[in-house]
């Protein structure tokens, strides 16, 4: 795979990504966001994973970032006071970059050497191994889905007086 | 220069230590819900690099289970949200702080 190409969308990505952290206004970081999840959509496509980097715009930058910017825009949130002390952001911008040389130093020890040269997963063979395999995963995650439906209607309704 | 499966997991990390910097920085509750979808993305990056440099589908499986509980969590949190916000009109972490020792 082109360098150029890796280079370009990772620092679009990392990018998006401190824009969705820093941005003043969440109508703005949720568009970052969304911008951030179209490039990983790419880099799956690069690692073969068409499926998922289709699901990935579907349901991610589809679903889920519309949902964020229905509730944003339904609750009025663009103008939310931002405390908080100067002390604790450092703190924790210190104990975050602590993190990630400390997870940088654990995969700095793999190694797996270049790809299988094998041909790109298809749909099909996803869709066998899901169905065969991990056939009790995916019905306990469509149970999971079932109560999560059913939790926020629970939660967002409003009680009888 | 070749990129191999270290450069992914570098950009995993990266992102992941940035949505931790999200969560620690941000008062804002929306904000560090987004954050802690980009830890999960981070995540779904590195298990996808995986897949592919060991020629193993169980990470692209994995991905789409963690998409499903993303999904199911941002309904319930965003809910919490929304009801958080109808009682006390404010969503800044700081002022729901009752659960905090």
């Amino acid at each position: 795979m082109n360098p150029i190409i890796f280079l370009i969308l990772s620092v679009i990505t990392v990018g998006a990504a401190v824009m969705v952290i820093f941005s003043r206004n969440p109508v703005s970081s949720i568009l970052y966001l969304i911008l951030a999840f179209f490039c990983l959509a790419a880099f799956y496509v690069i690692l073969g994973a068409q499926f998922i980097a289709a699901v990935q715009v579907i349901v991610y930058a589809g679903a889920i970032m519309v949902l964020f910017l229905f509730v944003v825009m339904l609750l009025n949130l663009t103008k939310i006071s931002e405390g908080g002390s100067a002390f604790g952001k450092t703190l924790g911008v210190i104990a975050a970059f602590i993190l990630l040389v400390a997870i940088l130093t654990v995969f700095d020890k793999v190694s797996l050497g270049p790809a299988p040269s094998t041909e790109l997963t298809t749909t099909q063979s996803l869709g066998e191994v899901l169905f065969t395999t991990y056939l009790v995963p995916f019905e306990i995650a469509s149970v999971l889905l079932l109560a999560a439906i059913v939790g926020a209607v629970v939660l967002v309704k409003r009680s009888k007086k | 220069m070749e990129i191999g499966l270290n450069h992914y997991l570098i950009l995993s990390a990266v992102l992941f230590a940035l949505g931790v910097t999200g969560v620690l920085v941000r008062k804002n509750a929306i904000i560090i819900f987004m954050s802690i979808e980009l830890m999960l993305n981070a995540v779904n990056l590195a298990f996808i690099a995986i897949s592919h440099f060991t020629g193993d589908l169980g990470g692209q499986i994995f991905v789409l289970f963690v998409m499903t509980v993303a999904a199911a969590e941002v309904a319930v949190g965003l809910a919490i949200i929304i009801t958080i916000f109808r009682n006390r009109q404010s969503i800044n972490i700081d002022d729901v702080s009752i659960l905090k020792w």
